[in-house]
């Protein structure tokens, strides 16, 4: 199987809209006919990814948007998921396993490690002051 | 979610259905925390069995009730985990310090 697709989606740094975001990813992830497995997998790495941008990207900020870009490239879906926010000053300490600046939060620092774990591979872009990108991708098993 | 106590244990079920992501998680908490107050239980199990989704907003609110609980000798027990569940659970690292049964009942009776 070969194919090419894309889709763009973007909406307000909202958690109300984390729901709306794994759901559409979901849909578009289906055409890959994954397992459930593959597709819980795909929903919980978007999830961490799209909670990140709310509640650390836009941080004590006024609003923004949440984007999310996703590619069909044979077997395999990338994932970018981007915010126009704070950035992050040490990724290397964001990424490790229960490291959380939000503890009062109940976060458990455990986001980057969940995306890990579930994709095949993450990588980070950011800079200060203006934003961060996650881009993930998972390769679809064939049946 | 729905949320029993059974006297005899003071034990705080909470049957999680829905979703818990970081949008669900704050009201969660302050349900199952009021709950607490209002039992004193000691004990809370998490009824996952109806649960269709979580991320690690999750594991942070398990985190969460296991240290109000374990000062006071409190457990925690996770039930009707799926195996997806189970996978984001495990690489928590969570199975460390919160116990694991079947069902509620037999989360009732390990305590």
């Amino acid at each position: 199987m070969n194919m090419e697709n894309h889709m763009k989606l973007t909406f307000d740094a909202k958690s109300a809209n984390e729901g709306f975001a794994r759901v559409a990813v979901a849909a578009f992830a289906a055409q890959l006919d994954p397992t459930l497995e593959e597709i819980s997998d795909i929903k919980t790495a978007l999830s961490e990814a799209v909670t990140n941008a709310i509640i650390h990207g836009y941080e004590d900020m006024d609003g923004g948007e949440v984007e999310i870009e996703c590619y069909i490239d044979g077997a395999t879906v990338e994932i970018a998921v981007r915010d126009h926010g704070r950035g992050i000053a040490d990724v290397k300490q964001a990424m490790e396993p229960l490291y959380t600046s939000h503890p009062e939060m109940e976060r458990s620092g455990m986001g980057f490690t969940v995306m890990e774990t579930f994709m095949d591979s993450i990588g980070v872009n950011t800079r200060v002051g203006e934003g961060t990108e996650v881009k993930m991708t998972k390769t679809i098993r064939q049946k | 979610m729905q949320l029993s106590y059974h006297n005899a244990k003071r034990t705080l079920v909470a049957a999680v259905d829905g979703e818990i992501d970081h949008h669900s998680a704050a009201a969660l908490r302050q349900a199952i925390d009021n709950e607490f107050l209002k039992t004193k239980a000691q004990n809370i199990i998490f009824d996952f069995s109806k649960l269709r989704f979580m991320d690690s907003s999750g594991i942070g609110l398990i985190m969460g009730r296991y240290k109000l609980l374990a000062p006071v000798g409190g457990k925690v027990l996770l039930a009707g985990v799926s195996p997806q569940l189970d996978r984001l659970i495990s690489i928590s690292g969570i199975y460390k310090i919160v116990g694991w049964a079947k069902d509620v009942s037999e989360a009732l009776a390990k305590l």
